[in-house]
């Protein structure tokens, strides 16, 4: 019996096995074409343009990218670890609802809290008008900082990343059993003592891997520092591109901010390693410590004011100003740009989840090193800034497109011009290298809970592969692929230097308007695109959120 | 030889609802005490209390004669000098053993905490182990770390919460006789939680035998199983039966299994008692009068444990040598030895 079972699905097998194989390798190449062709660069002769930039401003990428990553990385270790701290750990008025609260900031991109923060700190801004007119001061009657500067880009990027260190840590927190922290108290540790030798090591690999997280899309980020004149090195990449035109440069200043995300994705590797070791198999989840006296307020009011500072002002503030304009910017151009971003996130949504499907089922089915590397070198897209990730694009589609070009033009007399260059396929493309992980990610841990004994079961019950597939498969990994498709869909929508270069002319999303709007200063124009943004940004964070509510009802 | 541990008139409650009441013992020095009792009798929250990690409502608990927790004060765990030994054994996962096993020691002297987490490392037998974490353990390595870690700041009083009930069964009773002889071999005084009988007879010198959070009987092992003063205590601990039987002024039950000493049954009254039979008591003999029908029959290795019918229905237990191998159905003459018999007045 054993045998002729055997017997039957072996050829079928060898007869699928090449092709299904083969694509997802072949797919695996093409999604690690752009960042080898970006490392490639560093082969290439070093242009004159280089040493230009080498002797004038990149000391000031360096010091300006650095400088930034360990401001925002204090930010959100301060933020994101007391607030974890707190709400994990101790009890006082409001933890509930801070807990879930202090998610909210995720759905505001670092761009747009700027561009919010600008206008209400601003010269001109209610702000500093008040203070005028309350002390009867001009300008330059009195210190105010400057909120577009790195110091300021500190505190916005640190505002809206924290809840990644947030929400590791206080999953390391809440899960570190009352019975080590009396083990540490009966051995004579003080409960001060006690947090700092064990609650804050036992947690720290969680808190590296959400700094990671928050550093690597601090290296992402191109609008705030842009919309701030800080230069760093996604600065300096558009500048090298679209001031002096040099691609190779623009390819090399991306392989050199490639080290220091390379830097990071090994933090991150190392830290979720260690993370297996650093949870206690003991059970029992810990007893909250009830602060008492001021503390208790001090926490509600010290947690409620990041929740404030990182989404509730910014947001009013965006309902403020999309209110004030509502008749003049509510609009057919309005409606135009709703239909790009959506068309094009779930475009680019529906595509990632394919290749996810693709990589995830062929990892599943055969699980050889292959495979596995193939999901390796596909999740490593999500920390890689989105604009090496264009320049990486942009140099092989142009190659292409002017060889093709040159041929038809020889051949048949008929110059093609830029076939893949500046269309949409190719800015989908880029999403699917950006964002694969964001799929794979959801589809792998929905494919996990599917043990292949369930497949067998059902084969031996009479089902074919593929009613396997319809009939336990689909409707048990239906929560994934719809989590899947919304958490690339957002992150598409909130994306902006890739589609920046990418785009095709003259088409706008809601994101590059929105950045073009607040770079003209019109702030309040900008409101509404903006707006419709961080709306649709808060559907993944209330899934977050809900998940974490699940979580918390069991034990009692 | 003074008291170690005393706990006088010990209440706990939760929200107002007792969980124990009115506890009082003694543990000499030197001692290891175990406090014995179903799930839910109360037993963890007192030896959580005598940690400090509950509160007392009434009552008081003392440590060398110095009061450590009373309802108006409780001393902080830290400041207790209490060893624990955790039912999870709550190792901390990002420290290596010998990290463990110095968390508790003062930072002082770094030679002498070296050498002091050698000795216990060779107390517990794992001087190999020294650098590994604790995921790498096995389950009896684990615990014998959390041993160790207890033991290395030289408690006044070591406490075990359920120890062995994360360990399996094969291991159990071994390491309990292994860590007696160690406790012993160390002079330390301690206190262990556990709802196994076995554990509790192989640790124990004396057993605090809880039920609903009261104490029902304070005795060494042996007086427990020998002379259970309470219908819980003979039915918790040991095998054995409670019968109803008939028995006359005299002292002679009926259908003639023989006499009880006036020690056993020292009201003298004809009537119905019940009887407390041990598998021991009831003894296979060729010789004997009785025959009594076979119900059951479990193969023990050295012994086969047989159920008897007695006429009127009710069953006893029989221990008798494995070759005595006789079929359900059949009958097997046996006798009673009374003199290990305890007697519950009151009978139905």
């Amino acid at each position: 019996m054993e045998i002729t079972t055997h017997a039957a699905i072996a050829p079928r097998d060898s007869r699928q096995r090449p092709s299904w194989r083969n694509l997802a390798t072949l797919v695996t190449a093409l999604l690690a074409l752009p960042v080898l062709v970006i490392l490639s660069s560093l082969l290439q002769p070093f242009s004159a343009a280089w040493q230009h930039l080498y002797s004038t401003v990149l000391g000031d990428y360096v010091a300006n990218s650095l400088l930034l990553v360990a401001g925002v990385g204090v930010g959100t270790l301060l933020l994101g670890v007391s607030a974890a701290w707190l709400t994990a750990l101790c009890e006082f008025p409001g933890r509930k609802l801070l807990s879930w609260a202090l998610l909210l900031p995720m759905a505001m991109p670092a761009y747009i809290i700027a561009y919010t923060y600008t206008g209400l700190l601003d010269l001109t801004g209610p702000m500093q008008s008040g203070l005028r007119q309350v002390f009867g001061w001009s300008y330059g009657d009195y210190y105010f900082p400057e909120i577009r500067s790195l110091g300021g880009a500190i505190c916005m990027l640190s505002l809206v990343l924290y809840p990644y260190v947030y929400l590791l840590a206080r999953v390391a927190f809440a899960g570190q059993s009352e019975a080590i922290l009396e083990a540490s108290r009966n051995l004579g540790k003080g409960p001060w003592q006690s947090f700092f030798w064990v609650s804050l090591p036992m947690a720290r690999p969680a808190i590296a891997a959400g700094l990671s997280l928050a550093l690597m899309e601090t290296l992402a980020d191109y609008g705030t520092v842009a919309y701030f004149g800080v230069s760093t090195f996604t600065t300096g990449i558009f500048r090298t591109w679209y001031g002096l035109d040099e691609l190779t440069t623009a390819a090399q200043l991306c392989a050199l901010l490639l080290l220091f995300v390379f830097a990071l994705i090994l933090l991150e590797r190392e830290s979720r390693r260690r993370l297996r070791f650093h949870q206690s198999t003991v059970r029992g989840t810990p007893k909250l410590l009830v602060l008492r006296g001021w503390r208790a307020p001090l926490a509600s009011v010290f947690g409620t004011a990041i929740v404030v500072l990182g989404f509730v002002l910014p947001a009013l503030q965006l309902v403020y100003w999309a209110a004030s304009r509502w008749r003049y910017n509510f609009n057919r151009d309005f409606g135009e740009l709703l239909f790009n971003s959506f068309t094009l996130a779930t475009a680019a949504a529906i595509a990632c989840l394919l290749v996810a499907l693709l990589l995830a089922y062929t990892k599943r089915r055969f699980n050889a090193r292959r495979e596995r590397s193939q999901v390796e070198i596909a999740n490593l897209g999500y920390a890689v800034p989105g604009t090496v990730i264009a320049v990486g694009i942009m140099a092989p589609a142009g190659w292409l497109d002017q060889q093709i070009d040159t041929l038809s033009s020889a051949w048949f007399n008929y110059p093609t011009g830029l076939l893949l260059s500046g269309t949409v396929g190719i800015l989908l493309f880029a999403y699917v290298v950006r964002f694969l992980s964001v799929s794979l990610q959801s589809v792998e841990s929905g494919l996990t809970a599917i043990k292949p004994n369930i497949d067998e079961s059902a084969r031996s019950l009479g089902a074919s592969p593929l009613q396997v597939l319809g009939r336990i498969h689909l409707p048990l990994l239906r929560p994934s692929l719809l989590t899947a498709l919304l958490l690339v869909f957002v992150d598409v929508l909130k994306e902006l230097p890739t589609t920046l270069i990418l785009r095709p002319f003259n088409f706008n999303t809601l994101a590059v308007r929105t950045y073009e709007l607040a770079s003209d200063e019109r702030l309040v124009d900008a409101a509404l695109p903006a707006l419709a943004i961080v709306a649709t940004a808060l559907l993944p964070v209330l899934l977050i959120i809900r998940t974490m509510l699940h979580e918390r009802r069991p034990h009692g | 030889m003074d008291n170690q541990l005393t706990l006088d008139r010990v209440t706990i409650a939760y929200d107002g609802v007792s969980a124990v009441a009115d506890v009082s013992f003694a543990l000499p020095e030197g001692d290891i005490g175990c406090l014995l009792g179903p799930s839910g009798c109360g037993k963890t929250s007192l030896l959580r209390a005598i940690a400090g990690f509950e509160p007392v409502a009434a009552g008081a608990i003392s440590l060398r004669g110095q009061t450590i927790s009373t309802p108006q004060y409780a001393q902080a765990p830290e400041e207790r000098a209490v060893g624990m030994v955790f039912q999870d054994f709550a190792l901390f996962p990002h420290l290596s053993v010998s990290d463990n096993i110095g968390f508790g020691l003062a930072q002082g002297n770094a030679d002498e905490r070296r050498a002091r987490i050698a000795e216990m490392l060779d107390l517990v037998g794992l001087a190999n182990e020294i650098e590994r974490y604790p995921h790498e353990l096995s389950g009896g390595q684990q615990q014998r770390v959390a041993l160790a870690r207890a033991l290395a700041p030289n408690p006044k009083i070591l406490l075990l919460d359920e120890p062995f009930s994360n360990l399996d069964s094969v291991r159990r009773s071994q390491l309990a006789g292994e860590i007696r002889a160690l406790l012993k071999r160390s002079k330390v005084t301690a206190l262990l939680v556990t709802h196994d009988q076995d554990e509790a007879f192989a640790m124990a010198d004396q057993i605090v035998l809880l039920n609903h959070g009261r104490v029902d009987q304070i005795g060494t092992p042996r007086e427990l199983y020998q002379r259970p003063a309470t219908l819980f205590a003979a039915d918790f601990i040991g095998a054995g039966n409670l019968i109803d039987i008939d028995i006359d002024a005299a002292g002679n039950l009926d259908a003639g299994w023989g006499k009880l000493t006036s020690s056993q049954w020292p009201e003298q009254c004809a009537g119905r008692i019940k009887l407390l039979l041990r598998p021991d008591v009831v003894v296979f003999d060729d010789h004997a009068g009785h025959q009594l029908n076979i119900v059951e029959k479990i193969f023990q290795g050295a012994n086969h444990l047989y159920q008897l019918a007695l006429p009127d229905g009710q069953t006893v237990a029989c221990l008798a040598p494995s070759d005595i191998d006789q079929p359900i159905g059949d009958s097997l003459p046996v006798r009673f030895d009374l003199d290990q018999a305890v007697v519950f007045s009151g009978g139905a």
